[in-house]
């Protein structure tokens, strides 16, 4: 499992790693109950993104929407961009990134350095104006492909087809699979595979809770719930704090040597949840989560340093998942 | 003891200006009501006329979606805390860029111009979606 034709071919087979430390102890006599962590910063590009780009593009290249030397157009500026700068590089594609000017240096380098072109539209426009600038692009490019990952169902298919059943080949005694909820991709795609596979499997999502800037002005009526999203996969859902997340990503990397990103700490805090309500009611648990990316990218934000309530300010207002 | 609920910014104009509100019921269908004896009005931004939750709201009870814990019949107890925020689909960057592209079809964005698009900002920054 050493050798792959290209780095395409290496996307996904992450390890899933036992935490006998973070684990929850058990009363003498009671069933185990075991964490276990799916090491999706080993990704090619080091995110669980790189699963979907390529099943995206792959899905586009079979429709025929995609053909060598065309151009991909995305409002990102995340770790999809990053995947998809990789698997255009090396697919024969050009992508071109719309995204606000005032985001870090470390975001715009690392898709520069991947190949990716960069439009910047104005920083006070925000985000809107980023896609308000990515319409206006497509309006002059009309042969520009937008993949939309909450709409595309090759993102969660890229799960189906690989996250799940590599949990279950790797975790035949899975009782609980945690992801995070952002495009629903991850978990819808695994949450469906393990529900058809493993009787009684619970299918956890954690979303990340914002500090209050971030929700500020944001209108009830216009709220968004993504296209791929289907409630009746999942069997509960957190909301994890920016406190909560910080907290358990520390943890992670203190306790059991996992640097990750905060959205991992979320994650977490959920999988932690679930683990000790498992001990409470004495039942056997082996509960496997999703460890999104490396702690890398985040180092800047300064929350992996000081006190909590250091870190919950560096993050305030910051979109950390 | 009471049940904690705290207000997102958008909502306060019901609560007077208050984060945090308190009230009682034994499932969140009576604590909405309750909540509404004092705060007119709110209730109503978070039930619709034909008396489910909002599409767009999510209510959480101590940090877990109520819609699965039986949503408006889900069961309270005192000392609960309950969380009610608009509906964002994992990072607001992502989510403005979903929000805005979901409204038009592939062949509609490209006809679009940039004018047309809601420019207000109302969405925050950078998601690493």
């Amino acid at each position: 499992m050493a050798r792959y034709d290209s780095l395409l071919d290496a996307c996904g087979g992450t390890p899933l790693v036992g935490l006998p430390r973070l684990s929850p102890t058990v009363p003498e006599g009671a069933p185990p109950v075991r964490l276990w962590a799916k090491l999706e910063d080993r990704n090619p590009t080091g995110s669980i993104k790189d699963r979907a780009a390529l099943f995206m593009v792959r899905a586009a290249e079979e429709a025929g929407r995609l053909r060598t030397g065309d151009t991909i157009l995305e409002p990102t500026s995340g770790n999809t961009g990053i995947s998809l700068a990789m698997v255009a590089k090396l697919r024969g594609y050009r992508l071109v990134c719309v995204m606000p000017e005032n985001v870090s240096t470390e975001r715009v380098q690392l898709l520069r350095m991947y190949g990716a072109e960069i439009i910047f539209s104005p920083a006070a426009g925000g985000s809107n104006q980023a896609v308000a600038t990515a319409k206006q692009i497509a309006a002059e490019h009309p042969d520009w492909v937008m993949l939309y990952q909450y709409g595309n169902e090759a993102n969660a298919r890229a799960h189906y087809e690989t996250t799940g059943p590599e949990l279950l080949h790797d975790l035949p005694t899975i009782t609980h699979f945690v992801a995070g909820l952002g495009t629903t991709g991850t978990l819808m795609g695994t949450g469906r595979y393990l529900r058809e596979k493993v009787d009684g499997i619970q299918v956890v999502a954690a979303e990340p809770r914002y500090g209050e800037v971030v929700y500020g002005l944001r209108n009830i009526d216009e709220g968004y719930v993504p296209e791929l999203y289907d409630a009746s996969v999942l069997s509960r859902r957190f909301s994890v704090g920016t406190r909560d997340a910080v907290l358990r990503t520390r943890q992670l990397v203190d306790v059991e040597g996992i640097f990750a990103g905060f959205s991992t700490g979320a994650i977490l805090h959920a999988a932690l949840a679930v683990a000790h309500e498992a001990v409470r009611d004495g039942r056997r648990a082996d509960v496997a989560f999703v460890v999104c990316d490396g702690g890398w990218k985040y180092l800047s934000t300064g929350a992996f340093g000081g006190t909590l309530a250091d870190a919950e300010d560096a993050l305030e207002g910051q979109l950390w998942a | 003891m009471a049940i904690e609920v705290r207000i997102p910014t958008i909502l306060r104009s019901y609560t007077g200006g208050a984060k945090v509100v308190e009230g009682s019921g034994d499932t969140l269908s009576d604590l909405l009501a309750d909540l509404d004896s004092r705060h007119a009005g709110l209730r109503g931004r978070l039930v619709t006329e034909a008396g489910a939750l909002h599409r767009f709201v999510n209510v959480y009870v101590n940090d877990e979606d109520v819609r699965f814990l039986g949503a408006l019949d889900a069961k309270l107890s005192d000392g609960d805390s309950i969380t009610i925020l608009p509906a964002v689909a994992g990072g607001a960057f992502g989510f403005a860029a979903a929000a805005a592209i979901s409204q038009h079809s592939a062949a509609a964005v490209r006809r679009q111009s940039a004018t047309a698009v809601d420019g207000d900002g109302r969405r925050g920054a950078v998601a690493a979606l």
